[in-house]
């Protein structure tokens, strides 16, 4: 391997990129459009839960009880219906995601000491803003019902839970650091999945054929410049999410950068490696899309917690890059972690990358088909 | 004309089945992606890597931790010998919540004296911890309340006198699997059918054929429906294939009518191909349609209520979203799906759908014949 040969082949990709400026431009968009969209525009915190009453007591108490929930912050009281079918329509229409159904002895019950049944409906369709709903009416009613029956009793046992690593739990927080390592397994992909692809396409690639250059040489010399590319958006993700999202960066930058560059070398390379093997950009296009864009989004633990997954997909997700980086950036970002910690994640990623590295060159037919 | 977009749609076809692994490509991805994405999007909270630290060894103890995995939230894959151990476990990810019983304990409760328990909880991830917390705190709470009758606490444990009777409706046993495969579905077609157009006009610029086809008989709008037949077929048949999957090895119920569900498919359908052929029009190679592609993608779904809610965006943002087709057709597969929803529900949605997919449709059209031209 001649350093030389290296230097020529990226520049020669270099000159190419800055040739394409619209791709540039949206490598370098692309992260910063994510990062805006999950640190303003989405959050998976519950609230403004849309609320129908069917209230058949209509008595002070059943309205005290509609104004706890709304008072709750929690819920958004959208009308009061007047038949019960109409509970069904407005579920069955979206207008209701829960619906409160007081009947007509509630506040009688309750004021004889005895005990007063309340029906409590939930459009169950998304399981997980159902199942959240319910702890929030639980928790209201269950307030409601210690401040009418008078007093607090206090519990036998009292549950102590601590919060560590993100005491205000903000859903940011876990979110943003994971999001670079998605972001960057996808824009590693798109970068380099066509690149050799398109040299055979446009028929170039006989040209670099010709040349001494070698596979290795050829291979390494097309990551180059996209490395650079990944590694300043790396840099301006890390930075937007420090001072514009105030997410702690409580571990150490160097180690960031470090590992940073290992996960890069690997992602590039898996890119490459598509491209060897598919010869044409279409299929390139839409490999890259089933081995790294999806598996980095719902793989690697980014958003949905890998240990709530079957135990097969559990293991497919070992050999997804995105996994260990998602918890180098966690744990760099969130607990602080050293390197000493990370090592498992290190020791693979090194791995992973090498294999993809070297796979891609000995998948490279240096000859004319 | 009909002859000649046929004669079209067969070079297309026999182009995008030559390539053996296009083939491939384009049936089985899509299953293989129903099937990993339909098991690995679950946001149910269940068997939480849990810490035991008992100090007490009592039968009060014992029978608490029981407790907390009989719950099936909670899985007690360790038990520390030290309050050290716990930081570490936690540290590392190896369990994502610690109980701690002190000493003293069993022997409180069985007095009648309240007493505390401790825990633990790794906030990292937000959602889980919040409702681990609260499942944590129901089992102790009832745990308590259970021993402290028995032993006659009766004068602390008050029980409430409002008798909750919640149910959920639609989908009772809250399996996110039901609402999510649903969704998985239209996203999976969205991006077959938005990145096989694209790229595939693109191409023929690319790689110099195109001059070949404007110098046949062909007019600009045969040419345009001859490239977008074919995808569309394609896609038809990919979501005919994942639904298929998505309803017998899924089992997610299907409760509303499937003419109506292709009927929305078709004009779903629509407005991507629209969007796929606007961006083959702005797109000189390849690989600016495949970044475009998901420049616009990535967005659309996140924006889209597939994962976060749409009310919980902000409100600018949330007018951005009527542009989304996506939207609407998550509203529509799920509510087909789930609620079996007909027309009579579903037809604000349809109506913007297909609206939005004329208009998208109309103006790449208008693009397209003008850079033919």
């Amino acid at each position: 391997m001649k350093l030389i040969r290296v230097r020529a082949i990226a520049k020669k990709e270099l000159i190419q990129v800055f040739r394409d400026p619209l791709s540039l431009a949206m490598a370098f968009l692309m992260p910063v459009i994510l990062l805006l969209i999950f640190g303003y525009a989405i959050t998976m915190d519950v609230n403004n839960l849309r609320t129908v009453v069917y209230d058949l007591d209509k008595s002070s108490l059943s309205r005290e009880l509609v104004a706890q929930f709304r008072e709750s912050g929690y819920f958004t009281i959208v009308t009061i219906l007047d038949r019960p079918s109409d509970v069904d329509a407005a579920l069955d229409a979206n207008r209701g995601q829960v619906a409160l159904w007081i009947p007509a002895d509630f506040s009688e019950n309750l004021r004889r000491g005895k005990i007063a049944p309340l029906q409590v409906v939930v459009d169950g369709s998304d399981s997980n803003t159902a199942t959240i709903a319910l702890g929030y009416v639980e928790g209201v009613t269950e307030r409601f019902g210690q401040r009418v029956t008078g007093g607090i009793a206090r519990a036998p046992i009292d549950a102590r839970v601590r919060v560590w690593y993100n005491p205000e739990l903000k859903s940011r927080n876990y979110i943003i650091p994971g999001l670079i390592a998605v972001i960057m397994a996808v824009i590693a992909a798109l970068l380099t999945s066509l690149t050799i692809a398109r040299e055979w396409e446009r028929g170039t690639m006989e040209q670099l054929i010709a040349t001494p250059v070698k596979t290795t040489e050829l291979i390494a010399g097309k990551l180059l410049p996209y490395f650079f590319i990944g590694f300043i958006d790396v840099a301006v993700s890390v930075a937007m999410t420090v001072f514009i999202f105030d997410v702690p960066l409580r571990g150490s930058l160097l180690l960031l950068a470090f590992l940073t560059s290992l996960f890069l070398f690997g992602g590039l390379s898996l890119g490459i490696l598509i491209s060897v093997v598919a010869k044409s950009q279409l299929v390139a296009s839409q490999i890259a899309m089933v081995v790294s864009f999806l598996p980095a989004f719902l793989l690697s633990g980014f958003m949905y917690a890998i240990s709530n997954m079957p135990l097969p997909l559990q293991n497919m997700t070992r050999i997804i890059p995105a996994r260990y980086f998602v918890a180098i950036l966690k744990g760099i970002f969130l607990k602080g972690s050293t390197l000493r910690q990370l090592a498992t994640e290190t020791i693979l990623l090194t791995l992973f990358g090498i294999v993809t590295f070297a796979l891609s060159v000995r998948k490279f037919k240096k000859r004319i088909v | 004309m009909f002859e000649r977009i046929k004669e079209m749609v067969i070079k297309e076809f026999s182009q995008v089945f030559r390539d053996r692994r296009m083939k491939a490509i384009i049936f089985v991805t899509p299953i293989l992606q129903l099937l990993i994405f339909g098991y690995a999007v679950t946001t149910d909270v269940k068997s939480i890597n849990t810490a035991f630290y008992d100090l007490d060894h009592s039968y009060e103890s014992r029978e608490l931790g029981r407790r907390l995995e009989a719950s099936g939230y909670f899985s007690i894959t360790v038990t520390p010998s030290s309050a050290k151990e716990i930081g570490e476990l936690l540290d590392r990810g190896r369990v994502l919540a610690a109980v701690q019983i002190n000493k003293g304990f069993g022997r409180d409760l069985a007095r009648g004296i309240p007493t505390e328990v401790q825990m633990i909880v790794d906030g990292t991830d937000s959602n889980t911890a919040s409702v681990a917390m609260d499942y944590a705190t129901r089992v102790i709470t009832r745990f308590g309340r259970e021993i402290g009758t028995r032993v006659g606490m009766q004068q602390v444990v008050k029980p409430a006198r409002i008798d909750l009777r919640s149910r959920a409706w639609y989908n009772p046993e809250l399996r996110s699997r039901n609402y999510n495969v649903p969704g998985v579905i239209a996203i999976i077609i969205m991006l077959t059918c938005l990145l096989l157009t694209a790229m595939a006009v693109v191409r023929e610029r690319e790689i110099g054929t195109m001059e070949q086809l404007m110098v046949t008989p062909l007019k600009p709008v045969e040419l345009m429906l001859g490239k977008t037949i074919p995808f569309a077929l394609i896609s038809f048949f990919d979501m005919a294939l994942v639904t298929t999957i998505g309803v017998f090895w899924f089992d997610v119920p299907i409760k509303g009518s499937i003419p109506l569900l292709v009927l929305s498919t078709a004009i779903y359908l629509l407005s991507v191909l629209g969007v796929g052929l606007f961006i083959s029009t702005i797109s000189r190679t390849q690989q600016q349609a495949l970044m475009a592609t998901f420049l616009f993608y990535i967005p659309a779904v996140l924006l889209s209520g597939f994962m976060f809610p749409i009310e919980n965006m902000p409100v600018a943002i949330q007018y951005g979203t009527y542009l989304n087709p996506l939207r609407y057709f998550l509203v529509i597969i799920r509510g087909i799906f789930l609620k079996g929803n007909g027309i009579d529900i579903l037809w604000p949605q349809m109506a913007a759908l297909l609206l939005l997919g004329v208009v998208v449709i109309t103006t790449s059209s208008l693009r397209f014949r003008k850079r033919l031209g």
